[in-house]
């Protein structure tokens, strides 16, 4: 090795990183990416807010007095009032390997925004988000609460602390709002109240439920959200408690499947039951179930449907052709097999159909450079998935300097009834 | 290619790391038995800080004759992981456990009268 000349290079410590780790620091690897596309419109459909670190906020806004109470009573034993835990929640960030996933105790401004909307917006600018939709964390499971009156006044709660409090401080950041799908009826007042607020941009179901639904009783919810114009979003989420899932002995195993498997379920129903003949102008996205199942089930359905028309008498088309109607968020892309990757994007027409998420600050969160290092897309594509495909399904207006390329066309629709 | 002093070795415990920005290079220092090895700071993942995670001994699976789980226990090998997304390296090679192909990039390191000499890529 040659010596050292005295005072040339300069020399910095850089810090371990811990889950006191400022946000910008955490993803500061992630800057000069967001740099080079700054001309890029990029949408993160489905980016993550911590409720549980603000649970008294949340639960300050249960409507019913004798319910805000029990909550509270059990804050003070430090839990999470009314909230139902699942077993594998607290192993998400891998027992310590991943600390940006629990326990956030990074430092924010006492006198700025929201401690929730700074931590939003230092992911924001560090990854060279233009909006970014969140949505709860630990919520995803309270479908899962053997108490129905439970989802609806934590969901109304969490809906007014977000609308009231959150997105109010940062026109970037929006919302797709939480249904309590176990209540329809209750379901359909969220899409009443909310349909007109600019900052929110669907409505999202909890995937993580045991509720059918082609049930008649949703009708009504779906007729509402085709008729406000915004999307109804499932978002996949796991649960361990489940009795298939208990088979599993490991997080990873119930992770990678439980994950999939209510989505897939629920999609499932969807197409068989002609939902989307039944509602052709609402505009549905699956969200936190990567892609690859995507060439599975457009498939399998496709085959048993070509035998058995007769059980799905709604469909006027192979079921993979709704499929490639719909919309589907990135994360977490599956990449390790780029040929497959490829074919799955090729066979879901992800150049009009998929929509960017991080899920943020989530442990197996995606940037951006998760769409723009895919060898095969070409720019169009690259900038439709990053935010285009996302405008157009939430009404966004593109600024012009970040509108390099034209957006895809609209699907074609069929006629409301 | 040229050396750049650190700091002193000593200043590095045994199971401990320090990562430094040389200019624009990032490295990680370990301190790997009294044996130093240094990497780049770049995860073959999704090019994450790497080096800035936690080191942890690698799990291993004990099983009897029968092939029968026995239980869990942690190995002599450390490993250390991404703080993105948790890919793990064995800290001697650089390698992940599951793949040989996936590796963290080796910088040159030596110890030269109680000082760390790191290599960097560019003549400076
Ligand atoms: S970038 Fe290192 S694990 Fe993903």
């Amino acid at each position: 090795m040659d010596d050292q000349k005295p005072g040339s290079p300069q020399i910095v410590d850089l810090p371990k990183i811990d889950n006191s780790t400022d946000t910008r620091d955490y993803l500061a690897r992630a800057k000069p990416h967001a740099e080079k596309f700054k001309d890029y419109f990029i949408v993160d459909v489905d980016a993550h807010v911590s409720e549980g670190a603000f649970w008294s906020e949340v639960t300050d806004k249960i409507d019913s007095d004798v319910w805000r109470q029990m909550a509270k009573a059990q804050e003070i034993r430090k839990a999470q009032g009314l909230m139902n835990s699942q077993p594998g929640t607290n192993y998400q960030d891998a027992f310590g390997r991943i600390p940006h996933q629990q326990a956030l105790n990074e430092h924010t401004a006492k006198n700025g925004a929201h401690r929730q909307v700074q931590l939003l917006q230092r992911a924001i600018d560090t990854m060279g988000i233009d909006i970014m939709c969140a949505f709860p964390t630990p919520m995803l499971l309270l479908g899962m609460h053997p108490q129905t009156e439970v989802e609806v006044q934590v969901g109304h709660a969490y809906n007014r602390w977000f609308t009231e409090d959150i997105v109010t401080q940062d026109k970037r950041i929006v919302g797709m709002l939480y249904l309590p799908f176990n209540n329809p009826q209750e379901c359909v007042k969220v899409v009443e109240k909310y349909a007109a607020n600019p900052s929110v941009v669907g409505f999202m179901v909890s995937s993580t439920r045991y509720k059918p639904v082609y049930h008649d009783d949703y009708m009504p919810l779906y007729a509402a959200i085709e008729a406000s114009g915004k999307p109804l979003g499932f978002h996949a989420g796991f649960h361990w408690g489940d009795q298939s899932m208990q088979q599993c002995n490991r997080f990873i195993g119930m992770h990678s499947i439980s994950f999939v498997y209510f989505n897939l379920l629920h999609l499932t129903n969807w197409l068989v039951n002609g939902l989307p003949e039944r509602f052709p102008k609402l505009k549905v996205i699956w969200i936190e179930s990567g892609i690859a199942w995507l060439a599975f089930l457009m498939q399998r359905l496709d085959s048993e449907y070509m035998m058995r028309p007769s059980e799905a008498p709604l469909l006027k088309k192979r079921p993979s052709e709704y499929v490639r109607e719909m919309y589907f968020s990135t994360q977490p892309l599956e990449h390790s097999n780029m040929e497959l990757t490829q074919a799955t994007m090729k066979a879901m027409k992800a150049e009009t159909q998929l929509l960017f998420a991080s899920d943020w600050p989530h442990w197996d969160f995606d940037l951006p450079n998760s769409i723009t290092n895919l060898p095969f897309l070409d720019e169009q594509a690259k900038r439709n998935i990053l935010g285009l495909n996302a405008a157009r399904v939430f009404n966004l207006e593109v600024p012009a300097h970040k509108n390099g390329a034209k957006a895809p066309a609209p699907r074609e629709m069929a006629p409301a009834k | 290619m040229s050396a750049v002093r650190i700091g002193k070795a000593d200043e590095i415990k045994d199971g401990d790391y320090r990562v430094v920005a040389i200019d624009r290079f990032e490295v990680g220092v370990f301190n790997n038995g009294g044996r130093f090895v240094a990497y780049e700071n770049r995860c073959p993942h999704y090019d994450g800080p790497v080096c800035q995670g936690r080191i942890y001994n690698r799990v291993e699976e004990v099983l009897d004759e029968r092939q029968c789980h026995v239980g869990l226990r942690f190995g002599a090998e450390r490993h250390i992981v991404c703080p993105w997304h948790g890919w793990e390296f064995n800290l001697e090679t650089g390698v992940h456990p599951g793949d040989k192909h996936m590796k963290l990039k080796k910088v040159n390191v030596e110890v030269l009268d109680g000082d760390i000499w790191v290599e960097t890529p560019r003549p400076r």
